[in-house]
């Protein structure tokens, strides 16, 4: 693959920037992306105040008071993403975490679960079991907090979004839509296919890390018991 | 050392200046909708600029001040007879009865020391989507007890130089209310502004927008004319920053205020220059604004104007402070 380089810096007002590297999912872009946005945190830059790691470029928030933040701060943003980028692309693979979820699919958590196998023309065991057997990447958190975008879904379980969204989806229902899966932090209103759920809590701010996932881990699920959910989610 | 609440008002929350570095995993900033008027109430009981208030919007709360305490209201004028915009000693056993807005929508209430609320993630800022931080992380309601910190309210205010009637004479400008509608914003060109069709690109900067009823700590939705875009192709999720102008199919725009998502799937019309943000935030629904293009370096200049407003501001009430405590 080419080396990846920024297509532009785009202006978020006068207070952050976009560095776009690709206008399309690209998972190997999105890879760099997550590296970059370590690299970039690893600095401490006094006037970056939040590196954003997106599908296809990172978002650079700004501390515009700082004395030490840049006259030309689209200049400054991307001569800091290329400093950058050489230890970015000379880091190993994937410097995120390992994450296992745990996950009951058992029928009364999977509420689209036989609506998916009906799209993908799959009996449903077969969708659980190659959610499953997936291995995913968070490639951007966003939406609520806690809330990860993971790439790495099986292209037969690629099927789209509910037609009209719930207006609250339970808090940890796990769900799918075109090639990702999501896990829901909380009760909110959303579109995705609910196929399972975990117990655990993906987001507390009251932890010292208050989210389960962050931007690049890489995750698995594990599929649980009724018993074993309801054992673990008293236990959070 | 404690407020009572009587009446909580429309939507009374505590706000500090937010939570900072935990973007890239959902959470947003938040914050105070009006980041100037809090630093200005701040700086009027004598705290450091970025000590929690309490937030209050449109309609008031009602408040019982336990014991003598110093306070300071600015940010929207609200009918209630107090005054706005300068310390006031408010003896033990005095109701506060904040009426409705009668120019700008919010106003933030400082007390001598702040409140004694935990800082959630570096904040005390309520985040009302996730329930954490705060009071409790919600907004207040009737029966309320707010902790305070123990601040000799009484001693600080004496440093003050009064008249007669004990007030003090002067008071803090009102730096982001608006003096009449429609207010103007400067944005920058969004990532989609070329997206968008001729006529919905000069539809933005021509028409007079009202801020929509469904709006609130999240986003500002803008009544006007539908906005298009020729091709309707999805774009790919990227990060939204305050003051983003997204538009959803619908062709409703919304600006993403201090609660917002961190990402989003829809095109971005514009980007509200950060000086602006706070003075569309004194917007309630209802209220008019209308959009001037600028460039970068006019939003950077906004940007420290707005700034230096601010700073000169609280130099000069600092300095009563000062003075006698020489």
């Amino acid at each position: 693959m080419a080396q990846p380089r920024p297509l532009g810096v785009i202006p978020l007002g006068d207070s952050a920037a976009y560095v776009e590297f690709s206008e399309k999912l690209d998972l190997e872009v999105n890879s760099v992306v997550q590296r970059l946005g370590l690299a970039i945190l690893k600095r401490k830059v006094p006037w970056v105040r939040d590196v954003v790691p997106a599908l296809g470029g990172l978002a650079l928030h700004f501390d515009p008071d700082h004395p030490e933040f840049p006259a030309k701060p689209l200049e400054g943003a991307l001569a800091l993403v290329l400093e950058s980028l050489k230890a970015a692309l000379a880091a190993k693979d994937n410097p995120g975490s390992e994450v296992v979820l745990p996950v009951c699919y058992e029928p009364e958590f999977a509420l689209d679960l036989a609506e998916v196998a009906k799209k993908a023309g799959l009996p449903p065991q077969e969708v659980t079991h190659l959610h499953l057997s997936g291995e995913y990447r968070v490639l951007m958190m966003g939406f609520a907090p806690g809330h990860a975008y993971m790439g790495g879904l099986d292209e037969k379980l690629a099927v789209p979004r509910r037609a009209s969204p719930r207006a609250i989806v339970p808090a940890g229902s796990v769900a799918i839509a075109n090639e990702q899966t999501v896990v829901y932090p909380y009760a909110i209103s959303g579109g995705w296919n609910v196929i399972g759920r975990t117990p655990m809590v993906l987001f507390d701010a009251r932890r010292q890390r208050p989210s389960l996932l962050w931007p690049g881990d890489r995750v698995r699920f594990r599929a649980i018991s009724r018993a074993q959910f309801v054992e673990m989610a008293a236990g959070q | 050392m404690s407020i009572r609440v009587l009446r909580p008002g429309l939507l009374t929350t505590v706000q500090d200046h937010g939570r900072h570095g935990y973007q890239r995993v959902g959470l947003c900033p938040g914050g105070a909708m009006d980041p100037v008027a809090l630093s200005l109430a701040n700086a009027l009981v004598g705290n450091p600029p970025e000590e929690a208030a309490l937030e209050i919007t449109v309609i008031g709360p009602e408040l019982v001040f336990e014991q003598d305490t110093l306070v300071a209201v600015c940010g929207a004028e609200f009918q209630g007879g107090f005054p706005h915009n300068r310390p006031v000693l408010a003896k033990a056993g005095t109701r506060f009865n904040v009426g409705r807005a009668a120019r700008g929508a919010r106003a933030y209430i400082a007390v001598a020391g702040g409140f004694a609320v935990d800082p959630v993630l570096g904040s005390r800022s309520t985040f009302l989507p996730g329930q954490f931080g705060g009071f409790e992380g919600r907004a207040l309601k009737h029966g309320d007890l707010l902790p305070l910190r123990d601040e000799k309210a009484v001693e600080r205010f004496s440093v003050l130089k009064k008249t007669r009637d004990g007030t003090v004479k002067w008071s803090a400008p009102p730096l982001t209310l608006p003096d009449r509608e429609p207010i103007l914003v400067h944005v920058i060109e969004g990532q989609h502004f070329a997206s968008f069709d001729s006529n919905s690109q000069r539809a933005f900067f021509d028409t007079v927008w009202r801020i929509a009823p469904d709006s609130n700590r999240m986003g500002f939705r803008l009544s006007g004319p539908p906005l298009g875009r020729p091709q309707a192709d999805e774009i790919l999720s990227g990060p939204t920053c305050l003051g983003s102008v997204q538009v959803p199919p619908s062709g409703v725009p919304i600006a993403l205020m201090a609660d917002h998502q961190t990402t989003g799937g829809y095109p971005r019309i514009a980007e509200i220059a950060s000086a602006d943000v706070a003075r569309l935030a004194q917007l309630a629904p209802g209220g008019k604004v209308h959009f001037a293009k600028c460039s970068l370096e006019i939003a950077t200049e906004l940007r420290r104007d707005a700034r230096e407003r601010l700073q000169s501001a609280i130099r000069a009430i600092s300095w009563e402070y000062g003075v006698k405590t020489k």
